[in-house]
């Protein structure tokens, strides 16, 4: 078909200006909102009100329905349990048995670990989480990679503060609202986290790609010091994140550098821990001079 | 579609035709806040594919402006930064102008090709404005989504006229 003629002037003024003016505002629209653009990369938390108000609003709608969704999903793998259901439960009480003997063996570490950290003056500040809340959606579409935490401004989450799960990091608040706010998945392109490899102690530099992988860099020279399998941890350098929490496994590994998958999927996680943002000790104790 | 016995106040009264198109983009924005967790794109941007297929469909409804106060929401709710959509959805109604001053023809295939354009274009301007120095993400990143949403826009065509028949219906 042919398209209406578009935009006909005639002979109206009215007409006439009322178009011109409909460009006008465009244009200075247009200008306007490249500026905004402009002062969000200088300051990625800009318009922080507006953008709390929509996190908010946002988390409202999205947590009624993710009731639903969490019910549907759990309905399907309860029934898929019921299958197997014997040769599961051997099999759980073989490892049962393999975890509890390592379960000993990891608290007779630990007390030596805290004998050891005494008699070295080492003293940590690992916080204890600030709360623990639901999370109840993320971008699917688009590129940045965020997260909706049912917890905001009012129960003390801050930008920065770093939100785990049982299985390992997640990410970090990026902008909080009054009562949800967005966490800064591990796999969006600007998040980056300092890294450890318990295997050989290597530091790394880790950082998200933006498509569910992450990148791996070694901050050591030469040589291949990643392998497929090796398991990722923060080393708690620079602060925000506490050492020791697991991050990654690693999948790939491409000379020295290596691909890597989050160990926490936040797809199925239901509860995310944030925890107050780590301050490394800044000064070591002098050790005492001797007499 | 069957009209809505229960419809809020503002699609029943005169206001109907006027709020339907609006509402309609708005929700499409507002699918990134359905409770799915993902940690890859994964859904098209159903925000831009509405207001592609409004306006592809009522060519003198919107002025270019319109786009600015939608754009708006959209950057609201899909996380990108404050004023990313505003400009280039302008940018891409003021362009949809320009082509309609100069095609005279336009039938369905040409309008999915007109759409695959913007969609493409629009969605690689939006990572190059997302895309800080020091980002490592890439620019292939928005394959799945770019090529979902040329799928899924004859669709959405569909829906859209479905909508407008309401719309205009007494």
């Amino acid at each position: 078909m042919a398209a209406p003629r578009h935009r006909r002037r005639g002979f109206s003024r009215r007409v006439q200006y009322g178009l011109f003016a409909g460009y006008v505002i465009a244009v200075v629209g247009i200008v306007v909102a490249a500026a905004m653009v402009l002062v969000a990369h200088f300051d990625p938390r800009a318009f922080a009100t507006a953008r709390g108000v929509a996190i908010d609003a946002g988390a409202g709608l999205t947590g009624v329905a993710r009731i639903g969704v969490r019910t549907l999903s759990d309905a399907g793998t309860e029934i898929g349990a019921y299958f197997d259901a014997a040769n599961q439960n051997a099999q759980l009480k073989r490892d049962l048995a393999v975890e509890r003997r390592h379960a000993i063996a990891a608290k007779a570490l630990i007390l030596e670990n805290t004998r050891l950290k005494k008699l070295a003056l080492v003293v940590e500040h690992l916080p204890p989480p600030l709360l623990s809340g639901r999370l109840i959606g993320s971008t699917i579409s688009g590129q940045r990679r965020f997260a909706t935490l049912a917890a905001g401004s009012t129960d003390g989450v801050r930008p920065g503060m770093p939100v785990r799960s049982v299985e390992g990091l997640i990410g970090r608040v990026y902008e909080t609202g009054l009562f949800a706010s967005r966490i800064l998945l591990l796999t969006d392109g600007d998040s980056a986290v300092p890294v450890r490899m318990p295997r050989n102690g290597v530091a790394a530099l880790m950082s998200g790609r933006g498509d569910g992988s992450l990148e791996i860099r070694g901050l050591t020279a030469g040589g291949s010091t990643f392998r497929r399998g090796d398991l990722a941890v923060t080393s708690g350098t620079g602060g925000i994140y506490a050492p020791n929490i697991p991050v990654a496994v690693i999948t790939a590994v491409q000379g020295d550098r290596a691909v890597a998958y989050p160990l926490a999927d936040p797809a199925a996680v239901d509860f995310a821990t944030v925890y107050p943002i780590y301050q490394p000790p800044v000064e070591e104790q002098p050790a005492q001079p001797k007499p | 579609m069957m009209p809505p016995r229960f419809a809020p106040e503002i699609l029943r009264g005169p206001a109907k035709p006027l709020w339907v198109p609006i509402l309609s983009t708005i929700a499409g924005s507002a699918v990134c806040l359905l409770p799915i967790v993902a940690t890859s794109p994964a859904l098209p941007p159903f925000g831009l594919l509405m207001l592609l297929s409004w306006r592809l469909l009522r060519p003198e409804m919107w002025p270019a402006s319109m786009a600015l106060a939608l754009g708006f929401a959209d950057d609201l709710m899909s996380g990108h930064f404050l004023g990313t959509s505003m400009a280039l959805w302008t940018v891409a109604l003021l362009a949809l102008d320009w082509v309609d001053h100069h095609m005279v023809w336009r039938d369905y295939w040409m309008e999915w090709v007109i759409a695959t354009v913007a969609i493409v274009a629009i969605q690689t301007g939006a990572w190059f404005l997302n895309h800080r120095p020091g980002m490592t993400d890439t620019l292939a990143n928005i394959l799945p989504t770019v090529i979902l949403g040329i799928l899924a826009f004859p669709m959405l065509v569909r829906v859209t006229a479905m909508l407008d028949r309401w719309r205009l219906r007494l």
